[in-house]
């Protein structure tokens, strides 16, 4: 793999992440659990268009190929997608989404901080604008973390089984391949391993505040950011590429 | 879980040496989740730099009839308004 392969992959990542995320995030408009948070998921959600647009813009000029930001999220198959596994996986209830998000905004919220630092000034600059959206986004999933686990006994019973059944899938967040190596080695990426200490004591002390077990199991999921996904992404794709895919180049 | 959620009235300031004016009202569980739910759902085309959140029972209005007794003798009473200066020329914005 050469330096410019590894970049690409490395900004594609974080643009992959950001949009499946935000796909997802999207499902709940206009089925939000209140009129209030059905507007605060969905401005999470634009959040993460937004910066996977920025991303995938980048990702075009390091890929030199002529696509554009629209073709890379649209007309890519599965295997190409490298986001982890943790943001396709389904909205399920208010506890799993609310969990999925805090699990990912505490990695993404020091992952950006450090990124802050790249030798890399455009991918500086994104992370720098992103880190104010992702601020409130952790404050936010965080809120409902407590909020819900130190409810009531169904509302914590919920929330405990959705933090036990998604916690398989925070093991790839701090997990390093080639890619990392190559991209911490030129300055431009972030030591995956000094976020992971940070990551588990806030995982730790927002699941203490709300009253919550930390789980212990050491098995992780692992493969999205290689490649290899779970059978939810073709679903997500399946939605949100089908305009593209039947109508080519259509635009509104 | 709705019916649960009080109403409270959401006030914005939106730039400062400017007052906080109500903007509308929305559903919380507690001041802290109305203060979040009113910037996602008041702030998010750049209309405030502070919320104030008050829960609406705490509200006394005036009530509409007493609209006559209570406001209508200021109608003829424009000596209140102060319209009756000669200000110089220099003065400006007023």
């Amino acid at each position: 793999m050469t330096l410019q392969q590894a970049h690409l992959e490395y900004v594609l990542r974080m643009g992959d992440n950001a949009l499946i995320l935000g796909q997802r995030l999207s499902e709940w408009c206009g089925h939000g659990p209140v009129l209030e948070q059905d507007i605060a998921i969905t401005n999470i959600a634009l959040d993460l268009m937004g910066q996977a647009r920025s991303l995938m813009q980048y990702a075009a000029e390091l890929e030199g190929e002529g696509r554009n930001e629209d073709q890379i999220a649209f007309l890519r198959d599965a295997w190409d997608f490298r986001n982890v596994l943790l943001v396709e996986q389904p909205n399920q209830d208010w506890a799993y989404t609310i969990t999925r998000q805090f699990y990912f905004d505490a990695f993404n919220y020091y992952f950006h901080r450090a990124l802050t630092q790249s030798t890399d000034s455009h991918l500086a600059a994104i992370a720098e604008k992103s880190l104010k959206e992702v601020t409130y986004h952790l404050r936010y999933s965080s809120e409902w973390m407590i909020r819900l686990g130190d409810g009531t006994d169904l509302s914590h019973q919920k929330m405990q089984a959705a933090v036990d059944d998604l916690w398989m899938y925070t093991g790839e967040l701090t997990e390093m391949n080639e890619v990392d190596q190559m991209m911490i080695e030129a300055g431009i990426g972030v030591d995956l391993s000094a976020i992971k200490s940070l990551y588990d004591e806030k995982t730790c002390e927002i699941l203490n505040m709300a009253t919550m077990q930390v789980p212990t199991d050491t098995w992780m999921q692992t493969g999205g950011k290689n490649g290899r996904h779970s059978e939810h992404l073709g679903y997500i794709l399946a939605d949100m590429q089908f305009m593209q895919r039947a109508y080519p180049d259509m635009q509104w | 879980m709705k019916k649960d959620w009080p109403l409270w009235e959401i006030f914005i300031r939106s730039k400062n040496g400017l007052s906080h004016k109500h903007v509308g009202s929305l559903h919380a569980a507690d001041a802290q989740m109305a203060i979040e739910n009113a910037r996602d759902v008041y702030t998010r085309r750049n209309e405030g730099i502070s919320i104030w959140v008050v829960e609406s029972k705490h509200i006394t209005a005036s009530s509409p009839d007493q609209a006559e007794s209570l406001f209508d003798p200021a109608d003829d009473k424009v000596y209140r308004h102060p319209t009756f200066y000669d200000l110089p020329d220099e003065v400006k914005h007023i």
